[in-house]
């Protein structure tokens, strides 16, 4: 973990409610895709978890959706505004047992973690999958970010009004090595049931501190209560007793 | 540093700041950032007889100025903290830690007290009496001024160490609970805990913390803990520790000038990891400013 201040250079809607954050400054903390950032904003005292995109040099890209106040307020911020960030925090996807023909499984900006993993997954001369779901074809982002990885890419929308009609689990019927997903819980929990492989899911919950203090984010696992914060986000299917989550 | 040095029960204190617990786990969180042997000390998680999971999700919640929690006492129980977690703690700090009990029996607190008693480690016993975030424990014995003194009763017959018992500002008379602590033997006091608060999700409709009510601390206390400090140190003879809200070394001042005779950092380490180095070491600065030679020198100074 560090605490650095970054300077934004690009802040750009992607959609009505995404949107891409570049900054630049000290990403030496970040080690693997998969981890998040804390953000420090005017005005509301608790920092913003967000999922590292993607890292390249000094540059550190985050995809945000407008949620509430922090992000929101985020939207806001033009290029040079300086943001205290914590990074390098909590841990990352193994990429070990991906095998030859992993599936990676996005709901929203839960895309942001997926795009990072595709990058390294590429990187290694991996053969990628990518399942892009969102509510309709005005909310569809990062398709052609993933295929210009050389990924496979297959989008899903809710209401059918672009690609595959329905929930990302639609476009699940095909054989696949191991699977890595983001996004929604029940998105998240219904892709689990769904493969008959062993993967890993990024989980995003209510946090207070960020780095393992408050103990603000524990979840049941069959190994114990464990700190999605500091042992999390990034949990084995296997490991995840989803108790109170759903 | 001999002008930040201060005394707590007998205890010498480098400096008077206290990472509070509950904010700063066991310590090794943030000896990955800093060389935590700077701070005065810093009181380690509350803790229970048994393991404890806490409560459900979500446990934490944002507002202006500050933030709620209702974290609920998660902590591995007495023995496994003794056995694991201290032993771990001996090797990153190497000054006497404060040891927070919490517990749901009078029974319990002294069991968890006598227990903590035979660590060479522990240096004071925070009693916790003001969790307002468990049922049937925590609170409940802080506010109540002859519970609270018959807690500090039956943890006093089993421990050597300085006894502190950490009150609830959920009270209509802190000082009466005071008293009635100090009546009882109590070594020193330390206050606020957090005060009951909660949000409510428009969206939803419900109540942001599955909890429904959770503790408000950060910046948005301090006025009210000044004040209680204020209250209860003229109350008293026995030192009390300022803690709510502390964020800076004005506060810190402003808590000693108040009453305190150490003050404890809380939720501010939970946004900036390093709050507590950083108001150690800016301090002097602070201290030259408003011309004062020795923290010591200013305890209760606003009183007259």
């Amino acid at each position: 973990m560090k605490q650095e201040l970054f300077t934004i250079i690009e802040n750009t809607p992607l959609t009505a409610k995404v949107s891409r954050l570049r900054l630049r400054g000290d990403s030496s903390a970040i080690e693997g895709p998969g981890q998040f950032v804390d953000l420090k904003l005017e005005g509301l005292f608790l920092r913003r978890p967000l999922s590292v995109c993607d890292v390249e040099g000094d540059c550190l890209t985050l995809l945000y959706e407008t949620a509430g106040r922090g992000t929101e307020q985020m939207r806001e911020l033009p290029a040079g505004t300086q943001l205290d960030l914590l990074t390098g925090l909590g841990n990352s996807f193994d990429l070990t047992p991906a095998g030859d023909a992993p599936l990676l499984i996005a709901g929203g900006t839960g895309a942001s973690p997926m795009y990072g993993l595709a990058k390294r997954l590429r990187a290694r001369g991996v053969a990628v999958s990518v399942i892009l779901g969102f509510a309709a074809a005005a909310d569809v982002f990062y398709e052609e970010e993933f295929r210009a990885l050389g990924a496979e890419v297959t989008v899903c929308t809710e209401d059918g009004s672009y690609g595959l009609p329905g929930f990302v689990t639609a476009a699940m019927d095909r054989p696949f090595s191991y699977f890595y997903t983001c996004g929604p819980k029940a998105m998240m929990h219904a892709v689990c049931e769904r493969a008959k492989t062993g993967g890993q899911l990024s989980l995003a919950v209510r946090m207070g501190c960020g780095f393992g203090a408050c103990m603000g984010c524990r979840v049941e696992t069959v190994s114990g209560g464990k700190r999605v914060c500091k042992d999390g986000p990034v949990f084995r299917k296997e490991e995840l007793l989803w108790k109170d989550l759903l | 540093m001999e002008r930040l040095a201060v005394s707590l029960c007998g205890i010498e204190l480098d400096n008077p700041v206290i990472a509070a617990s509950g904010t700063f786990g066991y310590g090794y969180e943030f000896a990955e950032i800093y060389d935590i042997n700077c701070l005065g000390t810093f009181s380690f998680k509350g803790t229970t007889l048994q393991a404890r999971e806490g409560n459900p999700l979500p446990r934490i919640a944002d507002c202006l100025g500050g933030m709620l929690n209702a974290v609920g006492l998660q902590n591995p129980g007495v023995d496994e903290v003794i056995s694991r977690e201290l032993p771990r703690l001996k090797q990153v700090f190497h000054k006497p830690v404060m040891a927070n009990v919490s517990g749901f029996s009078v029974v319990e607190y002294a069991e968890v007290c006598r227990r903590l008693d035979e660590q060479e480690q522990v240096g004071w016993l925070e009693v916790n009496v003001s969790c307002p975030n468990v049922h049937g424990g925590g609170m409940s014995f802080g506010t109540d001024p002859c519970a609270a003194a018959e807690v500090t009763r039956a943890v006093k017959a089993v421990t050597h160490k300085p006894v502190i018992l950490k009150l609830s500002p959920n009270v209509t008379d802190i000082v009466s609970v005071a008293r009635a602590c100090e009546d009882a033997g109590a070594d020193g006091i330390s206050l606020i805990n957090t005060l009951m608060a909660m949000r409510i999700d428009l969206k939803e409709r419900k109540p942001v913390l599955a909890n429904t009510t959770g503790g408000l601390s950060g910046p948005a206390v301090f006025p009210v803990a000044l004040r209680m400090v204020w209250q209860v140190s003229r109350a008293v003879k026995i030192p009390v520790i300022g803690l709510g809200g502390v964020s800076c070394a004005e506060d810190v001042i402003e808590m000693m000038l108040a009453g305190a005779a150490a003050v404890q950092v809380g939720a501010a380490n939970l946004v900036r990891p390093t709050a507590c180095r950083d108001i150690i070491t800016d301090l002097p600065r602070v201290m030259d400013k408003y011309g004062i030679e020795n923290l010591r020198d200013i305890i209760g100074g606003a009183h007259g």
